[in-house]
C-alpha cells in the first residue's frame, strides 16, 4: 500500500517541566493498520497517543493526521479530532446522562443530527458491542466491562477513522477483560485503524500488525508480532518480554 | 462500596454483634441483665428519667422566678399596642398597631434583606468563583485575595465597618453625586426612579408574557428539531417579541416617562427612592461575607468535575461551550447546591446582626419587644421558632432537590 | 525548551486576545489602586503623633493605634494591672504552641493541660489572691477576653461535639432522637438568639439563690453552638469509616466503647479534619458576636474606642488594625491545617465520579 500514512509522527519530543517524557519519537501508521504500543510504566506511551489528539501538547517535532498538522491552530485541532476517537482507562462516561444520552450527545451537538437519527445511530452501535438492552441505564449502574463497551460505542458514534486506546482494560476485573477485547477484535477485523496502548500481549499477538516497545520516552523496537515476540532484536525488548510473559 | 450502602447498614447490627461476641470482656454482673436489648432499654429509660427530672426542675424554678419577679407569661401581649415606631416597613404600620403586627413587619424585613443579600452574594460569588478557576493568573490571584480577606474578617465587623463608613458620608447638602442619577449621603443612597404610573405595571406584565411566549417558542423549536428533524429557528420572532410587545404596551398606555427626582429641600431630599444606611450597611456586610464562601463553593464545584470528563468531551470534539453546558455545569451544580443552600440559610441567620446597626428586622424587633414587655421567654421563643422554620424548610427543599438530581448508581 | 518565563507569561496572562485585554485592564486597575493605597497608607501617613498632626496630614493616621491600642487590646481592665492579661495571653500562646506541635498530639495530658491553663488564667485575671488586686469578670475585656472565649469554646465544644455525633449515630433510638433535636435545634437558630437565651432566659431557670457567672454562661452557650456544627462534621467523618473497621473490631471482641475510642474515632477525625479546622476558625470569628450582649471583646472595645470624638474620624485605620488581627489568626490557622493535612494524608480517597 503506497498510500500516504494516516498518522505521521516525526521527531516528537515533550517535557513535563525538566523531565523529558518523549524523546525524539518517530513513527507512521497506515490506514487500516493495527498498532500495539507496550512498555514499562512511565515510558511515555500514554503521553504519545494523547499528543495525537492534542490532549497533551508536544514541544518539538511534528504530528500529521490525514495530512493536517497538529499544532496550536484551533481549526486544525477540531478537524483532526473529528476523525479520531479515544478510549480511556477510566472509561470517562458522563455519569449524569443515561447510556443513550452519552452516545447521542456528540452526534446531536457536533454532527448536528436530529434526536431520531442520533438514537438510531446509538442503538446500532450499542447492538454492535452487545449492550443494546442497557440503553436506558446510567453508567454507574453498569459493571466496568459494560461501561468500557459503552465508551467504545460512544466513540464509534462519531464514526472516526482512527481509534486510540489508552490502556482500555487496565482498570477492569479479569473476568471482564475478555468481553472488551472481543469487541476490539471485532473492530479490528472490520478494518478500523487502531493504536492500542496495552499490557494484553495475547491481543497484540492475534490482532496487531505492528508491535512497538517504548521505554524512557523513546521507541526501542517496532516490529510485526511474529518477529517481536519470537525474535526480538533489542536486549531491552527481551528483558521486557521476560518480565511480562513470566506469569 | 458507596456511602448510601453504608447508611443503610443498621448501626445496631454491628453493635449487637460486638456486644454479643464479648464473652469475657464484660463485667459478670452486667451479663446478669440478660440480653443486650434489655440493657439498651435500661440505658434509655435511665436517660429519659434524667431528662424528665431535669426538665421538671428547670420548669419549677422558672415558674417560681417568674412569679417572684412578677413577669407575666403567655402570648396575650401580642394583642397589645406596640407603642414604638419602626423606621422601615414593607407593609403599613403605625405605632398604635399591636405587637403581632410589629413582629410581622420584622419578619418581612428579614426576608427582604435576606433575599436581596442572597441575590447579591450569589452574583458576586459566582463571578469571583469563576475568576478563581480562570486561566488568567492575575485574575486568579485577585480572586484569592478577595476570598481570603472577606472570609477571615468577622461578619459583624464588616457590617459595623460599612455602617460607620456610611455614617461618615457627607450630609445631603454636600452629597456625593453619582452621574446626576443618585446621591450618596449619610442618610443613605437616594436615586431617581420612574414616577409611578399604571402604564409601567402593564409594561412589566407584557414583558413577563413576552418572556413566557419566547420560552414556549424555544421549546416548540427544540421539539420540532428532535422529533421531526426539522430545523425551524424562531430566534428573530422571539427577539422581536421580547422587545416589541412591552414597547407596544408602553406606548399604548400613554408612554409614561415621568421621573421621580429627588430634590434637596432643607436638610434632606424629597422624592426619589432612598435606601437607608442601616439596610445598606447590613446588606453589604452579610452579602460580601457570604460571597466569599460562595466563591469557594463555586470553585470546588467546578474543580470537582474529574479531568477525565473534560478529556472525554474534548476527544468527542465538543466545543468549549458545549462542554461547559452539558458536562461541567450539570455535574458541578449537583456538588454545589447543598453547600449553597446552607450558605443561604447562614446569610438569613446573619441578618440578625441588624441589632447592631438598627435595621428593624425580626431579631431587632424581638429585642425591643423583650425590653418593653419584659417577656423575654416568649419574645426569644418567637424569634427562634421563625428561624427554625426557615432552616427546616430550606433543608427539606434541599433534600427533595438532592433526591431528584442524584446521579443514579447501583 | 519552553519552560521559560516568556512561556509562562504567554500561557497564564496572554493566551488569547481577550485574555491579554483582561490582563492589561486588571494590571492598570491594580497599579492605580495600589499606588493610591501606598500613598495613603505609608507615604503620606502619620505613624506617631498627635491628633493635630493627623488632621493636617493627607494620609492615614496610624497614630490612632499608638494612642488607643491599650483600650482596644485590654478593654476596661484597670490600666496599671494590664500586665496581668498580657501574661495570660502569653500562657495561652504557650499552651497553643504545645498543643499544636505534633510531638504532643498523642499526649493524654493535653486536655488537662488546657484545663489547668484556663483555670490559671482565670484566677490570674480575677485576682484577689496572692496579693493581686481583684478585678471582676465584668471588667475583663479586649484580646484576652476574645482568646478566653475562643479557647473555652473549643475546649468545651470539641468533646461535646464528639458526644453529640456519637449520640446521633447511636443504636438507642431515644439517645438518637435527643441528639438530633439538640443538633438541629441549635443549628437552625442564629447565634444571637442563643446568646440572648444565655444572658436573659437562663437565669430564670435557676433557683433564686443560684447564680452562674455571666461569662461562663456565654462561653458555654457559644461552645454548645459550636459543638452542634462540629457534630455534623464529625458525623460525616464517622460515616466515612469503612464498614470493615467495625467488623474487624467486632472480630477482635472489642466492646462498643473500645471500638469507638480506639478504632473508629481516630480514623473519623483524620478524615474530617478540614471541616473541623474550618469550624475552629469560625469559632474565633464568632467570639465577636458578644458585642451584642455587651461583653467587651476586642471588637466591642474597638467600637467603644471609636466613640472618642477626637479620634473618631480615623475609624478606617482602627478597623483595619483589628481586621488584621483576625485575618492573621485565620490565615495562620488555615496554613497550620494544610500542613497537618499533608502530614497525615496518604491514601485518603478524594471524591470523584467513576
Amino acid at each position: 500500500m503506497l498510500q500516504r500514512p494516516v498518522i505521521e509522527i516525526n521527531a516528537v519530543s515533550k517535557w513535563f517541566g525538566k523531565f523529558q517524557v518523549l524523546n525524539n519519537v518517530s513513527m507512521q501508521v497506515a490506514k487500516g493498520e493495527r498498532v500495539v504500543i507496550c512498555g514499562p510504566s512511565g515510558s511515555g506511551k500514554s503521553t504519545l497517543i494523547r499528543c495525537i489528539n492534542r490532549l497533551e501538547e508536544h514541544q518539538r517535532g511534528q504530528i500529521w493526521v490525514n495530512g493536517i498538522e497538529m499544532n496550536d491552530n484551533l481549526r486544525n485541532i477540531n478537524r483532526i479530532r473529528q476523525s479520531i476517537s479515544m478510549l480511556f482507562q477510566q472509561f470517562n462516561l458522563f455519569p449524569h446522562l443515561s447510556v443513550l444520552d452519552n452516545l447521542t450527545l456528540g452526534p446531536k451537538l457536533v454532527r448536528k443530527m436530529s434526536q431520531k437519527q442520533a438514537t438510531e445511530l446509538a442503538m446500532h452501535y450499542l447492538e454492535k458491542v452487545h449492550i443494546g438492552n442497557q440503553a436506558h441505564k446510567f453508567p454507574l449502574q453498569l459493571s466496568g466491562g459494560q461501561q468500557q463497551r459503552v465508551a467504545i460505542a460512544r466513540a464509534l458514534c462519531m464514526e472516526p477513522e482512527i481509534l486510540l486506546f489508552d490502556e482500555p482494560t487496565s482498570a477492569l476485573d479479569p473476568e471482564m477483560i475478555k468481553e472488551v477485547l472481543d469487541v476490539m477484535l471485532d473492530l479490528a477485523e472490520g478494518g478500523m485503524t487502531m493504536i492500542v496502548v496495552t499490557h494484553e500481549m495475547g491481543f497484540a499477538r492475534t490482532v496487531a500488525d505492528n508491535v512497538i516497545l517504548m521505554a524512557d520516552g523513546a521507541i526501542v523496537e517496532s516490529a510485526p508480532p511474529e518477529q517481536f515476540f519470537n525474535r526480538p532484536e533489542h536486549p531491552r525488548t527481551q528483558q521486557f518480554l521476560e518480565q511480562i510473559l513470566s506469569h | 462500596m458507596s456511602v448510601t450502602d453504608f447508611e443503610m447498614m443498621k448501626p445496631i447490627d454491628n453493635v449487637n454483634r460486638a456486644l454479643s461476641s464479648s464473652g469475657g470482656s464484660r463485667h459478670p454482673l452486667l451479663t446478669l441483665f440478660g440480653s443486650k436489648t434489655t440493657r439498651a432499654w435500661c440505658y434509655q429509660v435511665l436517660v429519659a428519667l434524667l431528662c424528665v427530672g431535669f426538665s421538671w426542675w428547670l420548669y419549677s424554678n422558672a415558674v417560681d422566678n417568674m412569679r417572684a419577679q412578677r413577669i407575666t407569661t403567655g402570648f396575650a401581649f401580642l394583642e397589645q399596642s406596640a407603642q414604638f415606631a419602626i423606621g422601615e416597613t414593607l407593609i403599613d404600620y403605625q405605632s398604635s398597631d399591636n405587637y403581632a403586627r410589629a413582629v410581622l413587619v420584622g419578619l418581612l424585613n428579614t426576608l427582604y434583606v435576606a433575599i436581596c443579600g442572597i441575590v447579591l452574594a450569589t452574583v458576586l460569588g459566582f463571578i469571583v468563583g469563576l475568576g478563581r478557576v480562570s486561566k488568567n493568573w492575575l485574575l486568579v490571584k485577585l480572586a484569592e485575595i478577595y476570598v481570603e480577606l472577606l472570609r477571615n474578617v468577622p461578619v459583624i465587623l464588616q457590617v459595623i465597618f460599612w455602617s460607620v463608613l456610611i455614617r461618615n458620608l457627607p450630609a445631603p447638602r454636600e452629597a456625593i453625586e453619582l452621574f446626576s442619577f443618585g446621591f450618596l449621603t449619610n442618610r443613605g443612597l437616594t436615586v431617581t426612579v420612574l414616577q409611578h404610573h399604571d402604564g409601567w405595571v402593564w409594561t412589566l406584565v407584557a414583558l413577563v408574557v413576552a418572556l413566557m411566549l419566547s420560552s414556549l417558542l424555544a421549546f416548540i423549536s427544540r421539539r420540532l428539531r428532535e422529533q421531526h428533524g426539522r430545523a425551524v429557528s424562531f430566534t428573530g420572532l422571539r427577539f422581536g417579541l421580547v422587545i416589541g410587545l412591552p414597547f407596544l404596551v408602553w406606548w399604548l398606555t400613554g408612554a409614561p416617562s415621568q421621573l421621580n427626582r429627588p430634590e434637596l429641600q432643607g436638610f434632606n431630599f424629597k422624592g426619589g427612592f432612598t435606601v437607608s444606611p442601616e439596610f445598606t450597611a447590613l446588606l453589604l456586610g452579610i452579602a460580601l461575607y457570604s460571597s466569599a464562601f460562595i466563591a469557594e463553593i463555586v470553585r470546588s464545584g467546578i474543580q470537582s468535575v474529574p479531568k477525565g470528563q473534560l478529556e472525554a468531551a474534548r476527544s468527542l470534539s465538543l466545543s468549549s461551550w458545549h462542554i461547559t453546558r452539558h458536562v461541567v455545569i450539570p455535574q458541578a451544580m449537583r456538588v454545589m447546591v447543598p453547600p449553597l443552600a446552607s450558605q443561604y440559610v447562614s446569610l438569613t441567620k446573619n441578618s440578625s446582626i441588624a441589632v447592631v446597626v438598627g435595621y428593624p428586622e425580626l431579631a431587632n424587633i424581638s429585642n425591643t419587644l423583650m425590653n418593653q414587655t419584659g417577656q423575654a421567654l416568649e419574645a426569644i421563643a418567637i424569634m427562634m421558632v421563625v428561624y427554625l422554620i426557615i432552616s427546616a424548610s430550606t433543608s427539606l427543599l434541599m433534600n427533595i432537590f438532592n433526591r431528584y438530581v442524584a446521579i443514579k448508581e447501583r | 525548551m519552553q519552560h521559560s518565563a516568556i512561556y509562562w507569561l504567554r500561557r497564564h496572562l496572554f493566551s488569547s486576545l481577550t485574555q491579554s485585554i483582561l490582563t492589561l485592564t486588571l494590571a492598570i486597575v491594580i497599579i492605580l489602586v495600589g499606588v493610591n493605597l501606598l500613598r495613603w497608607g505609608i507615604y503620606d501617613a502619620v505613624f506617631t503623633g498627635t491628633v493635630d498632626q493627623c488632621r493636617i496630614a493627607a494620609g492615614a493616621c496610624w497614630a490612632v493605634i499608638a494612642e488607643k491600642h491599650r483600650p482596644i487590646l485590654f478593654g476596661l481592665y484597670p490600666y496599671e494591672q494590664q500586665w496581668r492579661p498580657a501574661i495570660c495571653m502569653l500562657i495561652w500562646l504557650v499552651s497553643v504552641v504545645v498543643s499544636l506541635s505534633p510531638a504532643c498530639w498523642k499526649s493524654r495530658y493535653l486536655w488537662p493541660l488546657w484545663g489547668v491553663s484556663l483555670v490559671v488564667m482565670a484566677i490570674f485575671m480575677r485576682g484577689g489572691v496572692f496579693g493581686l488586686v481583684p478585678v471582676s469578670s465584668a471588667d475583663w475585656g479586649g484580646l484576652p477576653l476574645t482568646l478566653l472565649l475562643f479557647s473555652g469554646t473549643v475546649i468545651i465544644g470539641l468533646p461535646v461535639s464528639v458526644a453529640l455525633a456519637l449520640g446521633r449515630r447511636s443504636p438507642l433510638p431515644f439517645l438518637r432522637g435527643l441528639s438530633v433535636i439538640f443538633i438541629e435545634g441549635l443549628r437552625g437558630v442564629p447565634l444571637i438568639t442563643i446568646l440572648f437565651v444565655a444572658v436573659n432566659i437562663f437565669p430564670l431557670f435557676l433557683p433564686a439563690n443560684m447564680e452562674i457567672n455571666k461569662l461562663l454562661r456565654i462561653v458555654v452557650a457559644i461552645a454548645l453552638f459550636f459543638a452542634c456544627y462540629q457534630a455534623e462534621v464529625i458525623r460525616g467523618g464517622l460515616q466515612s469509616v469503612p464498614r470493615g473497621q467495625y467488623e474487624a473490631a467486632a472480630a477482635l471482641n472489642l466492646g462498643y466503647w473500645h471500638t469507638t475510642t480506639k478504632i473508629i474515632l481516630p480514623q473519623a477525625l483524620r478524615i474530617c479534619l478540614p471541616g473541623v479546622t474550618n469550624h475552629i476558625i469560625a469559632a474565633m470569628k464568632n467570639t465577636s458576636f458578644v458585642i451584642i450582649i455587651g461583653l467587651f471583646d476586642v471588637l466591642t472595645a474597638t467600637s467603644a474606642v471609636m466613640q472618642d470624638p477626637l479620634w473618631r474620624r480615623y475609624y478606617i485605620e482602627t478597623y483595619l488594625f483589628i481586621s488584621a488581627i483576625y485575618i492573621l489568626f485565620g490565615f495562620a490557622l488555615s496554613r497550620y491545617a494544610i500542613w497537618v493535612e499533608k502530614r497525615i494524608d496518604s491514601s485518603r480517597n478524594e471524591q470523584g465520579i467513576t
